[in-house]
């Protein structure tokens, strides 16, 4: 940041003030939060000292949802008991079908875009879900902290697309938490070890979490995390290891069925507990009965676990072989395998890693804390903590974007493993005359057909002025954020019109959905988060006035004419009067976004002119004479 | 909002506007812009910063690419002197470059049938590698004595490579069970 404020002697930002911010790791089987304090890096722990927070949750009718052990505690309905929601993230009623959650749950998929859990408090979307559980951990950080959290670094696994990466934010926003960065987890475990200051080394990240697989290779120089490429598995993890011993008893009993949920709940967890002892002794005795006569009462040997798992842990490899392929790296180039997630104490997945990779696994910092542990040190640094760290983490898109093409296929707009923010255009024309409306369908996905590839949205151009077929020419755009996730915009070249594009996303939110949830949040919620709303709001405005303020302060009149510092000085004054008067959160949303409008040229214009500074000032003379002449060129090699 | 940071790719990372780059100096550059444009720099300023740190970023990002892999940077270069790569009206190409293409095809088909199939992909990979390398030669000379005509022609042909070794890499995944 230090480029961009040009601070002059004197004229620094107000003494520093320490800005609360935690790191958040939204498990599929446990949440946790952690944050740095005096220096380094730790879990916050609930009242009760618990590291971990099981992200499971109770609806009961009427009442404040039961989040974690609470929830884990209460005998109520277990339909109503919400486990392995992050599963359902981003994703469709279709993808329903032959999961474990569709076997436990009572699902409504009518009532709105994404299919929503049917609890004894009405329905309830993995969204509503993860929300309870991040509003949770944020209480926790708060009271531990004492303090408002400025914001939070939330993980997603890499391997995650738009439209989960969409639900993760959408379900903080709901918990009202500032999202500073969703941040890969295998980058978020890297950054844990420290590895940034191994200079010049390639590492592998290996993390088989309870219902996730990603594997990742990571470049570090110089303070930046680069990832060079990263690929895996949603629907792979310890879960799978427990239903697979979960199989072995109902082999062992001769059955093939199970009563009811609360028995496969229960058994589910007693497979846990076995896998766990299995994990530091080579044998432990197994008694076990299904509720209908049938029992088992054998031994379980680390040899037989082997075997009910070593498919799912083969299943890993191919994805490792995969980034390996993707990065042009050799096996041998890789300098650190870390480990992350609970499974990989299971001996068998750290032998065969260690085995793939040549080299031992690094496992020192505990495997299920390590990603909220990297994720507090980012936040710490996003919040403006640490104005002199260079970490900076680069990352990269973990699938091709691409449109639907005639016949159904898939034309790539930004393939996979490109490095993230990145922009990309394409051109397209009008088949009809006088057409002025044209609809597009974003996918996600490596394969050819539109079919195979999983819909991101569909969006309708409007508004393209009305020519014979082929004239108009309509550039769309194609916009991938930090953390991954997709905008587009649209512009007729001809005419500089620019069309309206209405976003319609195929497993998710729109944006009315969001905020009429949020609304009722806010209408339900106490006086309390009023306040606490109008508060947030004062202190965007503040921010955006002391930013201008100082711009101005520093570089005068340079790169404004008479008329246009009046017009923004005016603006100031106005912003600055409704803050002062009014207790109305809407009215000064409306000042501060009439105050960013009426200064956004300037600011653009500052913005590229001390970068052009900052790049002559290392030696490129001729820079200057390039003002004013750039292309936002994009090129492709692609046949 | 419009980022404005520089005429060209080249310009932007300090290197000369020439096919041969010292790849350290892109990589440094590269580095050194991200760690003042990165969003993550900006994620305690006002919207409109952030909007442009994304945007700026974009663009770094997207010029590093090109300028990082050797076929798009030929093909940029080629844009900048005003050479088009793709008229789809131009399709002739030399008798001789056919005849290796479909050998090519062809040894790809009987490695996808081999009883070794990744053994013998490894074979057509490395023969493809080869190729290539020949034609990046061939480009930096040409383009170093402004021969653009020529230079026009080699990338077309690395074009045809370089689909190839990608369909080399999608086959072997395909083949990676």
């Amino acid at each position: 940041m230090a480029l961009l404020q040009i601070a002059e002697p004197g004229q620094s930002d107000a003494p520093h003030q320490r800005r609360l911010a935690v790191g958040i790791d939204l498990g599929t089987t446990n949440s946790l939060v952690a944050a740095v304090r005096s220096g380094s890096a730790g879990i916050l722990p609930d009242s009760e000292g618990r590291r971990s927070v099981p992200s499971v949750v109770h609806y009961a009718q009427g009442e404040a949802p039961l989040v974690g052990h609470a929830a884990e505690a209460s005998t109520g309905d277990s339909r109503s008991t919400i486990r392995s929601a992050k599963r359902l993230m981003g994703k469709g009623a279709a993808d329903l079908a032959d999961s474990w959650l569709a076997r436990h749950y009572e699902f409504d998929s009518a009532s709105g875009s994404l299919p929503a859990f049917v609890t004894r408090d009405g329905n309830k979307t993995s969204v509503d879900v993860s929300a309870a559980i991040l509003q949770t951990l944020k209480q926790t950080a708060e009271e531990t902290l004492g303090g408002e959290l400025a914001g939070a670094v939330v993980t997603v696994p890499a391997y995650f697309d738009d439209a989960q990466r969409q639900a993760t934010k959408d379900a903080a926003s709901l918990a009202g938490l500032q999202v500073l960065r969703l941040l890969n987890e295998p980058t978020a475990a890297a950054v844990a070890y420290g590895l940034d200051n191994e200079d010049g080394g390639t590492v592998a990240i290996y993390d088989l979490g309870g219902g996730t697989f990603d594997i990742s290779l990571l470049k570090m120089q110089q303070g930046i995390f680069e990832v060079l490429a990263t690929a895996g598995n949603t629907a792979l993890g310890g879960d799978d290891m427990d239903n697979a011993i979960v199989q072995w008893l109902m082999g062992q009993a001769g059955i093939d069925s199970l009563i009811d949920p609360q028995l496969e709940s229960d058994t589910k967890t007693y497979a846990r507990s076995l896998k766990e002892a299995l994990s530091s002794s080579s044998t432990v005795s197994v008694e076990w009965d299904d509720r209908n006569g049938n029992q088992v009462k054998t031994e379980l040997t680390r040899e037989m676990f082997d075997s009910l798992v070593a498919p799912l842990v083969a299943a890993t490899l191919k994805p490792c072989r995969q980034v390996l392929r993707d990065a042009d790296v050799e096996r041998d180039d890789v300098t650190a395998v870390v480990m992350v997630g609970g499974s990989t104490r299971v001996p068998l997945v750290r032998d065969q890693v260690s085995e793939f990779f040549g080299q031992p696994v690094l496992t020192s910092i505990d495997p299920d804390e390590v990603v909220a542990i990297g994720a507090a040190i980012q936040a710490d640094v996003l919040a403006g903590n640490k104005p002199d760290s260079d970490l900076l983490l680069l990352d990269v898109t973990p699938l091709s974007l691409g449109l639907e093409i005639m016949g159904g296929l898939v034309e790539k707009v930004i393939p996979r493993n490109t490095t993230i923010p990145i922009a990309r255009g394409q051109e397209f024309t009008t088949y009809k005359d006088g057409q002025t409306a044209m609809a597009l369908h974003v996918v996600q996905g490596e394969r050819e057909l539109v079919d195979d590839c999983r819909s991101l949205a569909r969006f309708e151009l409007k508004g393209i002025p009305s020519r014979v077929a082929g004239a108009a020419r309509i550039q769309v755009l194609f916009q991938v954020d930090a953390d991954g996730l997709l905008t587009v915009s649209a512009l007729e070249r001809e005419s500089g019109v620019v069309a309206s594009v209405d976003v319609k996303p195929s497993y998710g939110l729109s944006d009315g959905e969001i905020e009429t949830m949020l609304r009722e949040s806010m209408d339900h919620a106490s006086e309390d988060m009023q306040k606490r709303a109008l508060q947030e709001q004062k202190v965007e405005a503040a921010r955006v006035l002391e930013a201008i303020e100082a711009a101005l302060q520093s570089d005068g009149d340079e790169h404004l004419s008479v008329d246009e510092r009046a017009s923004i000085d005016s603006l100031v004054d106005g912003l600055r009067n409704v803050v002062d008067s009014s207790s109305d959160r809407e009215v000064i949303k409306q000042a501060v976004q009439t105050l960013e409008k009426g200064s956004s040229e300037y600011v653009e214009r500052r913005m590229n002119a001390s970068v052009r500074q900052m790049m002559s000032g290392q030696g490129l003379d001729d820079i200057d004479s390039a003002v004013g002449k750039a292309k936002h060129e994009a090129c492709s090699s692609d046949t | 909002m419009q980022v404005d940071l520089s005429s060209n790719f080249f310009d932007l990372f300090g290197l000369p506007v020439q096919f041969a780059i010292d790849e350290s100096n892109l990589v440094a550059r590269f580095q050194e812009l991200q760690r003042q444009l990165h969003p993550d720099r900006f994620a305690s300023r006002p919207a409109a910063e952030r909007r442009w740190s994304m945007q700026a970023a974009s663009y770094v990002n997207e010029g590093y690419q090109t300028l990082k892999n050797d076929l798009k940077r030929a093909i940029y270069l080629l844009k900048l002197n005003d050479v088009s790569v793709d008229e789809e009206t131009d399709t002739h190409m030399s008798p001789m470059f056919l005849m290796e293409q479909m050998e090519y095809r062809e040894s790809l088909e009987a490695a996808e049938s081999a009883a070794d199939p990744l053994e013998k992909l490894d074979a057509v990979r490395k023969q493809l590698k080869a190729g290539i390398r020949e034609q990046t030669q061939t480009f930096g000379q040409a383009a170093g004595s402004d021969n653009w005509g020529e230079a026009r022609t080699t990338v077309r042909q690395w074009q045809f490579l370089d689909k190839l070794a990608r369909e080399v890499k999608s086959l072997e995944e395909r083949l990676d069970v």
